[in-house]
């Protein structure tokens, strides 16, 4: 039996087939023929105040879940709202599908109302994008979207929808197999290079793992940790890896780069073998690529050929899926060592003594200024379980730090773009995909106010989001670099204290607000926040506008100056 | 040392847009492009130029697009190499016989002639059209266009096995 469906239809019918659960969007002009099958659909639709909000939303969708974040929006500006978190997507590799609406196909290239070059503006910032001008192929389209959003390299994937094929009638036809000739993601290594990688451990004295988000991405952390341990090498997880390995282990050092962990930083440099696993060798990370890692081999195992050599040239490049080489460097290794486990003896106690004597630090005095990482480990505490999700800037820096980390997808921000305005959005998206856990944002105060308007959608969702507002009364990492940088000549980072009122704020938006400003308040407060369920709050935490965060490597310098206190700096005490 | 790039790529809308905003958002350096048919009938064939340090972070950004279907690199000596180019060189009736016979040597076809001027085109490799600029170049050069650089492995250097089965678009066009 023949059915004939719209293009709308049959868009909505692919994306069920796909295991779409819910999508977030905006509706408008060009895309309206869409929005009326929606009501027919057991897929969910969460209507975001704004479209970058909708992004970052199946953003957070997707980091917390695995699967793959949907979302939607009209032509022209909808779609130009669209961009930064398909920026986003693709530097961080996240598997998102977004469907925007195009002006009907006769209109295109006539400056047509609401026209846009989605198709183009797109194009650099997807891992690839459509525009669809026959209605029936629909069906493969969408198919082929998730399959190339969600294999190799996760990114995103842009399906541009002309206005007049969604209203266009099709015969109904399930996808068919994706025919891509030139994709095929690699899956195993190469034995010959496992093999080569496993010499390389062998010979290791001083041994690091450096894991980025690609661990996490091919949920290897299984894999990892038996690696890990049988290697008994130390680890690092990169900014887009923290949780893929526990922070209660004693191999874990922390995150590495500009502002991680002083032995982390250290361990990379003094490092005679560096195992980079779904990791991109990022200028965050390595400081001025020349003199990192300087003594170390390096075996470089990437799902993406094109991040072998793209900043340091490996000594063992392995192109495969984390979780599927991790697992074949095990058995190579459990081979190789046949029973005998390496001690490392003299490597571990260098790492401890730095341990001992570069810990994390701050001073949270009884009736001081409230220091954010005070807060955050006080949360960490009383949620130690939560899904945490950040914005950018120094409380960003902060919460990576100070969280203990044991799970994966416990910790999900802006890592390769660093978009401010990313927490609110993200975490609501996350808390619609992982409704049963806590879900909080750690949030600036610049960056709040740059898409709070996602906690009315939260409101009258029902998406019980938390969201903590490190209040520092400032763009608090833009004035630390002037501070340091610029002879503490302070331009356009100061965002008063007490406008606006984000109690009230919260309040006007259907949340619950929240204030604190000492420090024996922060802990009822925090409670208080946790034991909301039906409704979002946003807990005000009047934070020290002065403090700083270190470790810190200046932008380009060498990880060889990493600065690891604030009383190192010259002039300090 | 100039490398040459030659990509298959699936014959879809835009995609000539895609390859060339990579070469842009990446920074790459082309010396030239072209694009085409190839044997395939539902695939193009272009046809890079590229400076040699960036060979391979191109090759490997070129195979990491999801349309392109093969990337083969050509190093110098590998492959056989053509340009064509239009010339038109300013000619009295008098030099216009010195012209002709210089144009012979190098196989140029005088496409054109005309009262004060002859235009030439040449099917060659680089090195013999940029010969044969210079020979005319003193005549006075008025215009020139030049096509990009196509290029095709020489039998039995690297990759391809001229044994092997034809492509079935081959066939194709054979029958
Ligand atoms: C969209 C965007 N604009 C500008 C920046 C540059 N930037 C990085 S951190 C920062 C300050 C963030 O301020 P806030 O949210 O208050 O966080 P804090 O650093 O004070 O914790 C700015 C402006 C950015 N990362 N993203």
């Amino acid at each position: 039996m023949t059915e004939i469906l719209t293009g709308a239809q049959a868009l909505m019918r692919s994306l069920e087939i796909e295991g779409v659960e819910v999508m977030f969007g905006v509706p408008g002009g060009a895309i309206l023929p869409f929005y009326d099958p929606i009501l027919d659909s057991p897929v969910r639709h969460v209507l975001a105040r704004h479209e970058q909000g909708g992004g970052h939303m199946a953003e957070g969708y997707a980091q917390a879940t695995g699967k793959v974040g949907v979302t939607v929006a009209t032509s022209g500006p909808g779609a130009t709202n669209l961009i930064t978190p398909l920026a986003d997507a693709y530097m961080d590799s996240v598997p998102m599908v977004a469907i925007t609406g195009q002006v009907p196909t006769t209109a295109i290239g006539n400056d047509a109302f609401q026209e846009a070059h989605t198709w183009g503006i797109s194009m650099p910032c997807t891992k690839h994008n459509y525009l669809v001008t026959d209605v029936d192929e629909i069906p493969d389209t969408i198919a082929e979207a998730f399959h190339v959003a969600s294999t190799g390299r996760p990114g995103p994937v842009l399906v541009d929808l002309p206005k007049d094929i969604l209203t266009a009638q099709m015969q109904w036809h399930q996808p068919g197999r994706t025919n891509l000739p030139g994709y095929k993601p690699s899956t195993h290594g190469h034995a010959r290079q496992v093999s080569a990688a496993i010499d390389l451990v062998m010979a290791a004295n001083r041994p690091v793992l450096y894991v980025g988000g690609g661990v996490l991405k091919a949920e290897g952390e299984v894999e990892l940790l038996r690696f890990a341990e049988r290697a008994n090498a130390p680890v690092v997880t990169t900014l887009m890896a923290r949780g893929v390995f526990p922070d209660s282990h004693p191999l874990h050092l922390g995150m590495p780069g500009m502002h991680g962990h002083y032995t982390a930083i250290r361990a990379l440099q003094e490092a005679d073998l560096v195992v980079a696993l779904g990791a991109r060798f990022d200028d965050r990370v390595t400081g001025d690529p020349a003199s990192f890692a300087q003594r170390a081999k390096i075996i470089h195992v990437d799902v993406d050929p094109a991040e072998i050599g793209k900043i340091r040239v490996p000594d063992v490049p392995i192109v495969g899926d984390a979780r599927l080489v991790i697992e074949q460097l095990d058995a190579a290794l459990a081979d190789a060592q046949a029973g005998s486990r390496p001690e490392h003896t003299a490597w571990f106690e260098e790492l401890s003594v730095w341990q001992r004597d570069y810990p994390l630090e701050y001073d949270q005095t009884a009736d001081g200024p409230l220091k954010q990482q005070y807060v955050i480990e006080e949360l960490n505490k009383l949620a130690p379980d939560a899904t945490i999700v950040a914005g950018v800037g120094q409380h960003q820096m902060w919460a990576s730090q100070f969280w203990k980390f044991e799970r994966p997808r416990t910790w999900i921000n802006s890592g390769g773009l660093g978009t401010m305005g990313y927490a609110v959005p993200a975490a609501v998206g996350a808390q619609v995909g992982v409704p049963d856990k806590t879900v909080i944002a750690i949030d600036g105060d610049g960056c709040f106010q740059m898409t709070f308007q996602e906690l009315i959608t939260a409101a009258i969702e029902k998406i019980p989001v938390k969201v903590v507002l490190m209040n520092n009364s400032s763009l608090g990492m833009v004035k630390q670099w002037q501070r340091l940088f610029y002879d503490e000549r302070y331009s356009s980072v100061d965002l008063t204290t007490h406008t606006p009122d984000y109690v009230k704020l919260a309040e006007a938006m259907g949340c619950v607000g929240i204030r604190v400003d000492s420090r024996d308040d922060v802990r009822p407060a925090l409670e208080k926040a946790l034991a909301v369920e039906d409704q979002p709050v946003v807990v005000e935490v009047k934070a020290d506008p002065d403090e700083m965060v270190f470790p810190m490597v200046p932008a380009g310098a060498s990880n060889d100056d990493v600065i690891a206190r604030f009383r190192d700096l010259p002039g300090q005490p | 040392m100039k490398h040459i790039i030659t990509v298959q790529v699936e014959n879809k809308p835009g995609v000539l847009a895609r390859v060339s905003s990579m070469f842009a958002r990446r920074g790459f350096n082309i010396h030239s492009l072209t694009v085409g048919p190839s044997v395939e009938p539902d695939q193009s064939r272009m046809t890079v130029v590229v400076d040699g340090p960036e060979m391979e972070q191109i090759v490997k950004q070129l195979r990491k697009m999801i349309n392109t279907v093969k990337v083969t690199e050509l190093a110098p000596g590998e492959g056989i190499e053509r340009e064509v180019i239009l010339v038109r060189v300013s000619s009295s009736a008098a030099q216009r016989g010195e012209l002709l016979d210089a144009a012979s040597i190098f196989d140029a076809r005088a496409a054109d002639v005309g009262p004060s001027s002859i235009t030439f085109e040449i099917a060659d490799s680089p090195e013999r059209c940029n010969d044969f600029l210079s020979l005319i170049s003193p005549y006075g050069i008025i215009e020139l266009v030049k096509s990009g650089r196509i290029a095709l492995r020489k039998d039995g250097r690297g990759e391809s096995h001229p044994g092997a089965a034809a492509p079935s678009g081959l066939k194709a066009i054979g029958s």
